[in-house]
């Protein structure tokens, strides 16, 4: 999570941006920004009804969560998302907005000029508009060409080449060549030619750029589930609280309930239940007893613990995780983007061409300067303005109609990797399923008792409480008035209903595996009320669809076989169970090693890394903060089609992608010769530039329009 | 031709005008919430 710290006044403030996808009118906005503004801690609140966001600029004090259950208050879901306004790449963004406000104007302006000589000026008037253009467009390419030059510099000084530098070159080159001709009286002047093209490739520049902003990468936050310390028992009794990296091996140290673990340790005595969903997935929390293996950044559930350090600091399973995570996403750095593919192509190809048509034109007799006429007329009409555009914006149109459907892309490349990708990984909790536990039989209470259970179940924290709580305010029943409410420990919640005894809690007898509580109201026979991780409601018939599109699925879980299985033979899918993150990161590479290009759909913190190594990765929103730094994409809602849908519209937008690189290619056969031969006059690059962009912009607006 | 003279200064002072205030627009974040800035007009100030 990064944050933006703000000054105003005395004391600093916080600003936390907020997904709230449900945002849908005017009221919303009062509703939200008028309901936070009087929590106390929060300073202001603003919707951005476009993105759907929320900013709240609030105390440091007040953490995420608590913003999120105010926001939660309100009726509206909220997912914290790292803050846009203060990265570091949106300057970049609003550097680029201003150099192609500059090239736009500038090519306005200096159009106008062109076409009055291209109907007729001549004479004094002719060389006025040329000096009068030159006026305009060398003062733009000095501050609107600096993205390009120093791109091409910095590749020329590396001894390398990339896009830029053709760009460059052409775009000096038509500048000195044009300016020369203006002073000499010439005839032609490409001013026009130099200052569209500048504007047609920060225009692509720029989509590209908005693009990557949402691109966001944090290990750090993987740290941060870690407690700060722990309470370490000395000899003869004394107690103190030492910070997570003072912790050494052989320490003991005392974990509270509610208290999550700060190094990795045995327990020495007590008997509790451990939640280990942060490195595991397990929904269940795991019963433990004296001598079991415990690690860092799990909570402890139930009782008391006393805990022998055996690992910390970095030499914990998490912090190993963290290490994992950075080296997985290594292998995803060094993907090559389609455009750069194609400008390692190009580049060369232009500077070829270009300096063939000087040589050509000087042997066959003409002077240096037809010669280099003819070299800049061919640089300026190779110039890869289609081809900068091509991708930049089918992406852009593409990351806004997946927008549309609840799927927000962070990455300018996910959409490349994701229509590549013939193989897919699922974890099981919180992704296939919905990762909160369910009732099953809550038809097993009478309508009358409902309202005594919602009261016990009110009462407390854990997690298959405030399941049941959740569950019978979704069917509208009020909570009965109870007494003597009291929560233990290892059991569950004991009251009074009038004189009756009520009481919520473990089951008499073991129940295996499963998820149960039992309700008890006065002599009558205890009710044991069963829970289940639901599937996601369309699973099955997305993953009929992603069939049907040759993508093979299966699920790696680190849950247990028993967990799994109900899961993997409902949806049909083959699993392997109880994977380590390390074991979920074999797999991916062993996929990888037979060919495939594997998308990884995960949520948990022990999903990070494989999500980091997929050759593309989705999260659902509901997912830890690691996973959702660590995804491509991110899906909103309960439902996983969009899992599908994005994988169609990655491949529609590839195909896209595919026809505007024909479309700039065909332009520039025909183009090329032409200008070889010294036919292209600044009326004809104009034209040729412009028509070839407007085809590749509209060719990829198709993408906008709705699957049918 | 001496409108020229008039006509061409005029086009592009007007077009840097237009320049400028789109500086100054983006300045002053005027373009961060384009929906949101049509509804507001919608919320009654006065019901509190």
């Amino acid at each position: 999570m990064t944050l933006a710290v703000v000054m105003t006044g005395r004391e600093s403030l916080v600003r936390s941006v907020f997904a709230v996808p449900a945002i849908h009118c005017p009221s919303c906005i009062s509703k939200i920004e008028r309901g936070l503004e009087p929590v106390a801690g929060i300073a202001a609140a603003r919707v951005n009804f476009t993105s759907r966001h929320v900013a709240v600029d609030h105390l440091p004090e007040l953490s995420l969560p608590d913003i999120q259950a105010e926001i939660a208050n309100l009726g509206f879901e909220a997912q914290p998302i790292p803050s846009a306004g203060a990265q570091p790449g949106s300057s970049e963004t609003g550097a680029l907005i201003r150099a192609t406000a500059v090239a736009g104007f500038a090519a306005m302006n200096v159009m106008l000029l062109s076409v009055s000589v291209w109907s007729g000026a001549s004479g004094v008037t002719k060389d006025l508009f040329h000096a009068i253009s030159a006026l305009i467009a060398i003062p733009t390419v000095a501050y609107s060409g600096r993205v390009f030059f120093k791109s091409a510099w910095r590749a020329l000084r590396h001894g390398r080449t990339n896009m830029d530098v053709p760009i460059s070159i052409g775009v000096l080159l038509v500048t000195a060549m044009s300016l020369f001709e203006t002073l000499t009286g010439g005839p032609h002047a490409y001013f026009d030619g130099a200052v569209m093209l500048l504007f047609f490739l920060l225009l692509g520049r720029l989509l590209d750029s908005v693009m990557r902003d949402r691109a966001r990468n944090g290990i750090a936050s993987l740290l941060k589930q870690r407690a700060a310390g722990a309470l370490v028992l000395k000899e003869g009794g004394a107690s103190e609280w030492i910070e997570a990296e003072r912790l050494a091996p052989g320490m003991r140290i005392m974990v509270a309930a509610g208290e999550r673990l700060a190094a990795d340790g045995i327990v020495e005595a007590g008997a509790s239940s451990m939640d280990s969903s942060l490195l595991t997935g397990e929904s269940v929390p795991k019963r433990i007893a004296a001598g079991d293996e415990v690690h860092a950044g799990t909570m402890n559930m139930g009782a008391p613990l006393t805990v022998r350090v055996t690992a910390a600091g970095p030499d914990t399973v998490i912090a190993d995780m963290a290490r994992l995570m950075e080296q997985a996403g290594q292998g995803r750095s060094r993907y090559v983007r389609i455009a750069d593919r194609a400008a390692r192509l190009y580049a060369p190809t232009v500077h070829a061409l270009a300096a063939a048509s000087f040589l050509t034109w000087l042997a066959m007799g003409a002077g240096w300067h037809q010669a280099l006429l003819v070299a800049t007329a061919v640089l300026i009409i190779t110039c890869p303005c289609a081809l900068g555009l091509a991708v930049p914006v089918a992406q852009v149109v593409a990351a806004g109609a997946l927008m549309r459907i609840g799927i927000l892309v962070k990455d300018g490349s996910a959409l490349e990797r994701l229509a590549e990708a013939d193989r897919i990984l699922f974890d099981k909790t919180g992704t296939l399923t919905l990762g909160r536990p369910e009732p099953v039989n809550l038809d097993a209470v009478p309508a009358n008792l409902k309202p005594i259970l919602l009261g016990l179940a009110r009462a407390s924290r854990h997690p298959l409480s405030q399941s049941l709580r959740r569950s019978l305010e979704r069917e509208g029943i009020m909570a009965a008035e109870l007494t003597g409410l009291a929560e233990e420990p290892g059991f569950g919640v004991r009251a009074f209903d009038k004189a009756v005894a009520v009481s919520l809690g473990r089951p008499a007898r073991s129940t295996g595996d499963a998820l149960a509580t039992s309700f008890t109201v006065g002599d009558g026979a205890p009710i044991l009320l069963h829970f289940r991780d639901a599937i996601r409601p369309d699973a099955a018939a997305m993953l009929k669809r992603l069939e049907a599109m040759g993508l093979e699925a299966s699920i790696v879980s680190g849950d247990r076989p028993a967990a799994v299985l109900p899961v993997a033979r409902a949806l049909r899918l083959t699993a392997q169970t109880g994977m380590q993150p390390r074991d979920k990161l074999d797999a991916i590479a062993r996929l990888s090693g037979g060919g495939h290009k594997v998308l990884m759909v995960g949520d948990g913190l022990n999903d990070g890394p494989a999500l980091a190594a997929g050759h593309a990765s989705m999260a659902p929103a509901s997912a830890s903060d690691v996973g959702q730094t660590a995804a491509d994409m991110i899906f909103l809602g309960d439902s996983l089609a969009p899992v599908a849908a994005a994988i169609r519209l990655a491949r529609r937008t590839m195909r896209i992608v595919g026809q505007n690189f024909a479309i700039a290619i065909g332009y520039n056969i025909i183009a090329v010769p032409l200008a070889f031969a010294g036919l292209v006059t600044p009326l004809v690059a104009a034209l040729a530039m412009s028509g070839s962009s407007i085809i590749v912009v509209g060719n990829a607006l198709r993408l906008a329009r709705r699957e049918k | 031709m001496t409108g020229l003279a008039v006509l061409i200064p005029v086009a592009l002072l007007l077009g840097l005008s237009g320049l400028a205030a789109f500086f100054w627009a983006i300045r002053s974040d005027q373009f961060d919430d384009l929906d949101g800035a049509a509804l507001r007009i919608l919320i009654d100030d006065e019901e509190d």
